[in-house]
């Protein structure tokens, strides 16, 4: 998936709700998973989606509107949507909400049971990728490793990749993108 | 007090924010605070929450089993780290189960977390452990008439249940640090909103629109320059400043200076030392005012 545009972002919400999609156990099965165990409580408010940073600047991420779509169980159109992956993890709605329904975990768990079946952006591969050969986020290159040196900096401590591998077994999301070629989650 | 602390430099600071790391380390060695590496080190989780909330639970409590055997707190530079590796020390403290799913991957690597360590981020440790009236003594060049901004970003304060030391809706900290220079930290349009770096990457539209933001609201109360405590957030601001002005055609020229640097340069520490060579947006004129200042009391 490359970047989220308003386009790609409102694909299918000119489609009509079909009663074949409500999936009424949607919103206890979320009722179970850590981080999305409140969204009953949601009274539809507004106050997430208004306090939002990111849907001030967009046409088609609302927090608000995503939980509502959860609660109704439409399973499908909430996960298959692109605009889940515009949120910053600010907090704000978080912090904000009256009911204490703790948005930006809903938003995490969302995405969690997305990145499990569907494509997600790249730079969450690229980001597995590297902390798989190097335990860091990001490939570090070596001039700037070595350079720490010469500007006085102690080495930089050294990553453990093979502990990493270790203690991620078994986690579904690493079993998937270590999956070999073309079955990866990957769209790129 | 305590005054030995693991340093977690997390990944961003090493990989493109050097000056934050140079000039933090320069004025806590100053203020005697003792720092010791991370004997092994992986990503804080926090980047993989997104993805696997699993997966981001059990890098970050590898990272707290790590520290947990040099017997040592965690001081981090990022405040993603910080809230990162505050959460989940509460998260497996306060749910055994929880805890003993974590430990069984743990145990894979030979590790096993315990709870005992606690993380601050740079910006509490100078006002839990170090402390304003400390900070104000190793002031040697008061930086009278300088007027900056202050930019806390959203993992030192949000969530609150994770974050007693300072109001999420009113943050004193950074103002206090700031003045505590002798500079005057000025208020502005909504001060806590997010920088915009996590959605980069996924919208850059809607990054550099809130980035855009920041930079009006704190050119409206004429800022000399904004202060920052997040590699993430510095990069935002500093890094694409000038795509922003080419983007919306306007002229900001606002530095964006790490609090550390801006602390040093009060403490008397050069510009070279605290590696203001680094910054894209040049603080030329800071400065100058400074050293034009400094030459007048003599
Ligand atoms: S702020 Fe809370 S209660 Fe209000 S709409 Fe958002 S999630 Fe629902
Ligand atoms: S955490 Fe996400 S949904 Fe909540 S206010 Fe921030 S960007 Fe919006």
């Amino acid at each position: 998936m490359s970047e989220v545009t308003e386009k790609s972002a409102q694909k299918g919400k000119e489609q009509p709700i079909k009663a074949s999609e409500f999936d009424s156990t949607f919103k206890y099965e979320l009722q179970k998973i850590s981080g999305s165990e409140n969204i009953l409580k949601c009274f539809q408010c507004g106050t997430c989606t208004s306090d939002c940073p990111v849907a001030r600047y967009s046409d088609s991420y609302r927090p608000r509107t995503l939980i509502h779509m959860a609660q109704l169980g439409l399973r499908d159109r909430v996960l298959n949507s692109d605009t889940l992956w515009l949120c910053a993890a600010c907090f704000t709605c978080t912090d904000r909400c009256p009911q204490g329904v703790e948005v930006a975990s809903v938003i995490r768990v969302f995405r969690n049971l997305a990145a499990e079946k569907n494509c997600i952006p790249q730079v969450f591969m690229d980001q597995a990728q590297s902390l798989l050969e190097t335990g860091y986020a990001y490939k570090i290159p070596e001039l700037r490793i070595n350079k720490r040196e010469s500007l006085g900096l102690p080495p930089l401590p050294k990553g453990n990749p093979e502990n990493v591998k270790k203690t991620l077994k078994g986690v579904k999301f690493f079993q998937n993108i270590q999956k070999p070629e073309g079955e990866k989650l990957s769209d790129q | 007090m305590t005054n030995k602390y693991l340093i977690f430099l997390g990944c961003a600071v090493p990989y493109r924010v050097l000056s934050y790391e140079i000039s933090s380390r320069k004025v806590l060695a100053k203020l005697g605070i003792e720092l010791v590496e991370m004997p092994e080190f992986n990503c804080c989780g926090l980047p993989f929450d997104p993805v696997s909330h699993e997966t981001m639970l059990i890098l970050a409590a590898k990272n707290l089993a790590l520290a947990e055997q040099e017997g040592l707190n965690i001081l981090t530079l990022c405040p993603g780290c910080a809230g990162t590796l505050k959460k989940v020390n509460k998260m497996l403290n306060d749910d055994p189960s929880l805890r003993e799913q974590i430990n069984s991957h743990l145990k894979e690597a030979g590790l096993e977390f315990k709870g005992s360590v606690e993380t601050k981020h740079i910006l509490q440790l100078l006002r839990e452990d170090v402390g304003f009236d400390k900070i104000k003594a190793s002031v040697v060049k008061p930086l009278t008439n300088l007027k900056v901004a202050e930019h806390n970003g959203c993992h030192v304060l949000r969530p609150k249940k994770y974050f007693d030391y300072d109001d999420p809706e009113d943050p004193q900290t950074l103002k206090r640090l700031i003045e505590a220079t002798g500079a005057t930290c000025l208020d502005y349009m909504d001060e806590t909103e997010c920088c915009g770096a996590p959605s980069v990457g996924v919208s850059d539209k809607i990054a550099l629109q809130l980035a855009r933001d920041k930079l009006s609201h704190i050119k409206m109360v004429n800022a000399q320059a904004l202060i920052t405590v997040c590699p993430f957030c510095h990069i935002m601001y500093d890094t694409n400043e000038l795509r922003i002005e080419k983007t919306f055609n306007e002229v900001y020229g606002i530095p964006i200076l790490h609090y550390p640097q801006l602390l040093g340069l009060a403490m008397g520490l050069t510009p070279e030392e605290l590696a203001f060579g680094d910054l894209r947006v040049k603080a030329q004129n800071i400065i100058q005012q400074l050293t034009q200042g400094a030459n007048k009391c003599e």
